[in-house]
């Protein structure tokens, strides 16, 4: 798994390229923590590269987007994915909690 | 039938994913069939590292695919602990975000991927076998 972020004027964008296992999933949870200390909270997750997720994988995502909501202080939404990546989103209820847009134009649009 | 062993270790995940799909090549999975059948093996193995082994480096697992002609057959074996399926929570899916827990998500997972999960404990091996049905579909993976 690869990870990118850039940094915009209104949000920040966090590229995962690969796949999101068990083995992977603490690297996105140190990025999003190193993110957020720097007192940034609206992040996008572009998924557009994503290959796989797994459980581990969406715990990392609802911790993150818990952390990013807290005080009202910003949200944590995600973009591009596919429709395997989808139907994952739908079988773990995610799709109700998320924001979800269908590429990261969109969603920086939205902050 | 094709069989190999992995350590049991986080790293691995990604080479038994490659190796069962190399596995079912042949099969005419679906793209959704194929990535069901790939979670649902992904949950399970780290289910075994967490669980069974209780972390990483405890151990093996032997990972054998049996393709037949209406479905597929992912047979895991470990010498962990053993996993009751009756004690995994069911995770929370409609709850609002504060009171959502994901605690049992991977088993839900596997369980809605598949069309079956069967456990044996024999001689202190732990033996998960996942079956996926194959459809006639005409959609390649």
């Amino acid at each position: 798994m690869e990870i990118s972020t850039s940094q915009y004027k209104h949000c920040d964008v966090i590229k995962v390229t690969g796949r999101l296992d068990s083995f992977t999933s603490p690297k996105l949870a140190e990025e999003l923590a190193k993110v957020n200390n720097q007192n940034r909270y609206k992040l996008i997750l572009d998924f557009t590269n994503l290959d796989f997720v797994s459980s581990a994988g969406l715990r990392v995502l609802i911790a993150g987007l818990k952390n990013c909501k807290r005080y009202n202080r910003g949200e944590l939404v995600v973009a591009g994915l596919s429709p395997a990546i989808q139907s994952v989103f739908e079988l773990a209820g995610f799709h109700r909690i998320f924001k979800i847009f269908p590429d990261v134009l969109s969603a920086v649009g939205s902050f | 039938m094709p069989t190999r062993t992995f350590a049991g270790v986080y790293a691995s995940l990604a080479e038994i994913a490659e190796f069962v799909r190399f596995s079912v090549k042949d099969a005419n999975l679906s793209a959704s069939e194929q990535f069901s059948l790939e979670t649902a093996v992904d949950e399970a193995v780290s289910n075994i590292i967490e669980h069974a082994y209780q972390g990483e480096g405890k151990g093996t697992i032997r990972c054998q695919v049996r393709v037949g002609t209406d479905s597929i057959k992912v047979i895991l074996e470990d010498h962990g602990k053993t996993f009751d399926p009756s004690l995994v929570p069911s995770p929370k899916l409609h709850g609002v975000l504060k009171n959502r827990s994901n605690h049992g998500l991977g088993y839900y997972m596997m369980c809605q991927l598949v069309d079956d999960i069967k456990f044996d404990f024999t001689d202190k091996r732990n033996r998960l076998t996942i079956s996926k049905n194959i459809s006639k579909s005409v959609e390649p993976a």
